[in-house]
C-alpha cells in the first residue's frame, strides 16, 4: 500500500519544528506502523536525508517507549494497542496519516517525534515505590490480599509509563498514569505504609512538573494502551483528599 | 532490628510548610474547592428552582414564599454569605485551573482529535464565564432592580402575602411577570439557562468524580444524574421565562 506522511520534523528542543510530506511507497499490509516508519527512513537516508527520529524499545507493547500522535489520536487510535503493535491493515490504500509527537509542555521535544519524559520518572521517583528492608524471600501466602484488591492492582500496574494520556488529554494531565501508581501501591498491603505520604509527594511532583489537571473528560482512558479506567483518577483524588486531611491534622 | 522501616525514604518525609496553604495550591486540591463550591450552588439552584416554580400558583403563594425568606433576617444573610463565597472560590479556582491548563498543554496537535470528551466538558470556561455576566444581571435585575425594565421592583400592597402588619411588601409576583414580559431580557434568560443546562451536565458529573465517588458501576448514574439535572434545571427555568413571556401567567 502507499500513502502520504505529514510528519513533524523539529531538529532539536529549540529550533521550531514544522510539518514536512513524505511518500510511503509499497508498504506491506503486515507490517507495523512503526516498520512502516523504518521503510520510510530507509528510503529518506537513500535519498541522503535526515531519517525521522522516533523512540522504540520492546515493539511487543510492553516498555512504554514508543510514542507518537496519528492523526490526533496516541498511538493511532487503535483501543488498548501501543503504536508498535498497530498494524499498517488498519489503514487504507492512499491514506493521508498527520504524525506529531506527544504535545504536553511537561514533555519537550527533544526531536521529531522523540519528547523528554523524565517527568514521569521524576513523579515515581517522588513515591511511587515501597521502601523495605530486604531480607531473606517471604512465604508467598504469608501476606493476604484481597481477591478483588489484587485484580485492581494488577489493572493498574498494567501501566506503562508511556505518557499516552497525557498527550490525549486536553489539560496535558498526567493524572491517569499518576493514579495508576498511586492506586497500584495503595491497594496492596505493602503499599500501606507509605499510602499517604506516597500520593502527596507525587501529585506535587506531578504538579511542580508542570502537568495540568483533570476535568473529567477521559480522553487519556480512550487512548490507553493499556484501558487504564478513570476510575483510578476517582480513587486517587478520594486518596489525595484523606491524605490531606490526615496530613492538616499532623497524622502523616 | 529486621522490621520493614515505613517512610523510610528522605523524599517520604518532606512536609511543607504551610499544609493548608499547600493543598489549596494543588491541583487537585482546586478540584475539590471547585467541586464543594459547585455542590453548594447546585444546591441552591434547585432550591431556587423549587421556590419559582411557585409563579405557577395564585401570587399569594410566591409573595408569601418571598415575605418568609426575608423574614429569616440574618440566617438568609448567612446563607447569602456562604453562597457568594462559594461563588469566589469557584470562579477564582476554575479561572486559575483552566490558565493552568493551557500553559500545561503548550503547543496543540496541527490535527486534533476527540474521542470522549463531551462538547459540554470542553466549554466549562465559556459556560461559566457567560453565568457570571449572567448572575451579575440577574442580581442587578431582581434583587437590587436596577434594570429598569416594566414593573420592576414592585414595592407594593400585597395582601395576598397574609402580612396586615406590613402591607408594603415586595410584590415578587408581579415583579417576575413584569420583567419577563421584556423579550430581550427573556431570551438572555433562556440562553443562561441553555449555558446552565451545559454546565451542570458536565459539573455534577464532575463533582461526582472530584469527590472520588464515581465508581465503576457508578460511572453511568452519575452521568445520567449530571444530564438529568441541567435539563431539570433549564426545563424548570425556561417554563416559568416561557409562561410569563407568551402571556400564560398574567
Ligand atoms: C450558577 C452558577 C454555577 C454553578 C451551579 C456551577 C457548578 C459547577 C459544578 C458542579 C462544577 C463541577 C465541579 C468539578 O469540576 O468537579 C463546575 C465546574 C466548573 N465551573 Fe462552574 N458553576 C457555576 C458558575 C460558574 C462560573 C460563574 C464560572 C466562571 C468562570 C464557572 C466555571 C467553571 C469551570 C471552568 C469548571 C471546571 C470544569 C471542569 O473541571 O471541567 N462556573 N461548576
Ligand atoms: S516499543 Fe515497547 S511498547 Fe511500543
Amino acid at each position: 500500500m502507499n500513502l502520504t506522511l505529514k510528519v513533524w520534523r523539529q531538529k532539536d528542543s529549540k529550533s521550531p519544528g514544522r510539518i514536512e510530506t513524505y511518500a510511503a511507497k509499497n508498504i506491506p499490509e503486515s507490517a507495523s506502523f512503526l516498520e512502516m516508519l523504518d521503510i520510510v527512513n530507509e528510503d529518506i537516508m537513500h535519498a541522503g536525508g535526515e531519517p525521522i527520529m522516533f523512540e522504540s524499545d520492546c515493539r511487543e507493547g510492553i516498555c512504554g517507549t514508543c510514542s507518537m500522535v496519528i492523526n490526533g489520536y496516541a498511538h493511532g487510535g487503535q483501543r488498548g494497542t501501543t503504536v508498535c503493535q498497530l498494524h499498517m491493515r488498519h489503514f487504507k490504500d492512499g491514506d493521508e496519516l498527520t504524525i506529531e509527537p506527544w504535545r504536553a509542555a511537561a514533555f519537550p521535544v527533544v526531536r521529531d517525534l522523540v519528547v523528554n519524559r523524565s517527568g514521569l520518572d521524576r513523579i515515581i521517583q517522588s513515591g511511587g515505590y515501597v521502601s523495605v528492608r530486604t531480607g531473606s524471600a517471604v512465604d508467598g501466602n504469608a501476606l493476604p490480599v484481597p481477591k478483588k484488591n489484587s485484580d485492581l492492582a494488577m489493572d493498574a500496574a498494567q501501566c506503562i509509563g508511556c505518557g499516552a494520556c497525557v498527550a490525549a488529554c486536553k489539560n496535558g494531565s498526567a493524572m491517569l498514569f499518576l493514579s495508576a501508581k498511586v492506586g497500584h501501591l495503595g491497594l496492596l498491603p505493602q503499599g500501606q505504609p507509605e499510602r499517604h505520604r506516597r500520593v502527596l509527594n507525587m501529585v506535587r511532583q506531578h504538579d511542580q512538573e508542570g502537568f495540568g489537571n483533570c476535568t473529567n473528560q477521559y480522553e487519556c482512558e480512550a487512548v490507553c494502551p493499556k484501558e487504564i479506567s478513570s476510575t483510578f483518577i476517582t480513587r486517587l483524588n478520594r486518596d489525595y483528599a484523606v491524605a490531606s486531611a490526615r496530613e492538616l491534622l499532623g497524622a502523616v | 532490628m529486621s522490621t520493614a522501616a515505613a517512610a523510610d525514604a528522605p523524599s517520604m518525609r518532606a512536609v511543607p510548610p504551610n499544609r493548608l496553604i499547600a493543598f489549596y495550591r494543588s491541583s487537585i486540591g482546586k478540584k475539590w474547592i471547585v467541586a464543594l463550591t459547585g455542590l453548594v450552588m447546585v444546591g441552591f439552584v434547585v432550591v431556587h428552582l423549587i421556590g419559582n416554580l411557585q409563579i405557577f400558583l395564585p401570587p399569594a403563594y410566591i409573595n408569601a414564599y418571598a415575605a418568609k425568606l426575608k423574614s429569616l433576617g440574618p440566617v438568609l444573610w448567612l446563607f447569602r454569605i456562604s453562597l457568594f463565597a462559594a461563588f469566589v472560590l469557584h470562579v477564582i479556582n476554575t479561572i486559575q485551573l483552566s490558565r493552568m491548563n493551557r500553559v500545561a498543554k503548550g503547543e496543540r496537535y496541527v490535527k486534533e482529535a476527540t474521542v470522549q470528551a463531551t462538547v459540554a466538558s470542553r466549554t466549562m470556561f465559556y459556560s461559566g464565564l457567560i453565568l457570571l455576566a449572567f448572575i451579575i444581571f440577574h442580581i442587578l435585575h431582581f434583587t437590587l432592580g436596577w434594570i429598569p425594565t416594566e414593573n420592576i421592583h414592585v414595592m407594593d400592597y400585597a395582601p395576598e402575602a397574609g402580612n396586615a402588619k406590613d402591607p408594603l411588601l415586595h410584590n415578587v409576583w408581579k415583579m417576575l411577570v413584569g420583567g419577563f414580559r421584556n423579550p430581550f431580557v427573556s431570551v438572555f434568560y433562556l440562553v443562561s439557562m441553555g449555558l446552565l443546562c451545559m454546565h451542570l451536565s458536565h459539573g455534577v458529573e464532575s463533582t461526582v468524580q472530584t469527590l472520588g465517588l464515581r465508581t465503576k458501576p457508578l460511572a453511568r448514574p452519575a452521568r445520567y444524574l449530571s444530564w438529568g439535572l441541567g435539563w431539570a434545571v433549564f426545563l424548570g427555568n425556561a417554563a416559568i421565562v416561557l409562561a410569563i413571556l407568551f402571556g400564560f401567567i398574567k
